[in-house]
């Protein structure tokens, strides 16, 4: 059961990430070709809740899909056990939220 | 002077060694007739195994010139070898003698993979009712000709890798009961096609179907159990 879920997880964080990383990568092209400065970027992020939301979504959405990813990955390309790798996934994914919130905070509040 | 064909044939277990055989070349003769006639007529110890030699019993397959394929219904004339033929064993298989594979593990996956029918009715019971229109059959009756050759699973480079993958034939075999409405387990084969070695595991490179003899798509049996996954098993019909 737990692989039917964790499938389905992978699956579901993988929709809603296809979109959100379309928008994100033509708003670095959108920054870029515009030579927005880092104070300009800030001056539209910082108080926007929807910003935060849209980024707080995509960090979340990568902390569920790469993990089961590499978990994948590490299962099928490694000798290291089921229980060690499933912590690792979860140690990677956690990593992932926290250096991702910690970004979002940084750029909306 | 006859034309000959030169056959080369694995010897030995997992240790072994490749010998040289010459048979007269023939205008019709599979890869079978040129084994039979090997160990008729020169190699009386040569191991391999057969029962049906029409493409029914899914007994005969080895690895012919690199592919494997059912040797019973693989005509010489066409794979085109230039005089010559390399026998082996089925891979991703433990080997017994010469080009007999031990099965015992393919058989064991198709059990693990929640392959056995559960049956809901008793002798007394009517037979159920199925409409043969209907989504679920007309999956299920794609999948359902399977005859355990085993060369999907030889051809599967996930299996040659993952040694826990329950292979292509028995996740078609899970499909096909998933779509049975008769079948009383449908949520445990879907489960067992899903645990750890199942159908995630695929890598939809495809080699089963391009390798099925009986040209069936455990490719998309797998993707259909994936489907199941995200949105539930298929509906089958009432048994009426």
């Amino acid at each position: 059961m737990m692989e039917r879920r964790l499938f389905i997880l992978q699956r579901l964080s993988a929709m809603v990430l296809a979109p959100l990383v379309l928008v994100h990568l033509g708003l670095i092209l959108y920054a870029v070709r515009d030579g927005l400065t880092a104070a300009e970027i800030l001056g539209r992020t910082q108080g926007s809740l929807g910003w935060a939301l849209f980024y707080g979504a995509f960090v979340l959405a990568a902390a569920v899909h790469a993990p089961l990813g590499l978990r994948n990955i590490l299962r099928e390309w490694t000798g290291v056990g089921l229980r060690l790798i499933n912590l690792l996934s979860l140690v990677f994914g956690l990593l992932l939220a926290g250096l991702g919130l910690r970004a979002v905070v940084a750029v909306v509040a | 002077m006859t034309e000959t064909l030169t056959v080369r044939i694995w010897r030995g277990k997992a240790e072994g060694r490749f010998e040289s055989y010459e048979v007269p070349a023939r205008a019709n003769q599979t890869v079978l007739d040129v084994v039979t006639e090997v160990q008729r007529s020169l190699e009386p110890a040569l191991a391999y195994r057969f029962a049906c030699r029409v493409g029914v019993c899914g007994s005969c397959a080895m690895t012919v010139n690199g592919r494997p394929r059912w040797t019973c219904r693989t005509h010489v004339r066409r794979l085109g070898g230039e005089g010559t033929l390399t026998l082996e064993p089925l891979r991703n298989l433990p080997h017994i003698k010469d080009l007999v594979s031990d099965l015992t593990p393919f058989f064991e996956k198709w059990h693990k993979a929640g392959g056995r029918f559960a049956g809901t009715a008793g002798r007394q019971d009517p037979p159920q009712r199925v409409d043969p229109q209907s989504a679920s059959r007309l999956a299920a009756s794609a999948a359902i000709e399977c005859i355990n050759c085993a060369v999907c699973y030889s051809a599967c480079d996930v299996v040659a890798w993952d040694q826990d993958y329950l292979g292509p034939a028995a996740l078609n075999r899970a499909w096909t009961l998933v779509n049975d409405a008769r079948h009383g387990a449908r949520e445990e084969t879907l489960d067992r096609a899903f645990a750890a070695g199942g159908c995630a595991s695929c890598h939809s490179q495809g080699n089963c179907t391009r390798h099925c003899p009986v040209e069936l798509s455990p490719s998309q049996s797998i993707a259909g159990l994936k489907r199941s996954t995200l949105f539930g098993p298929p509906k089958v019909g009432e048994p009426g």
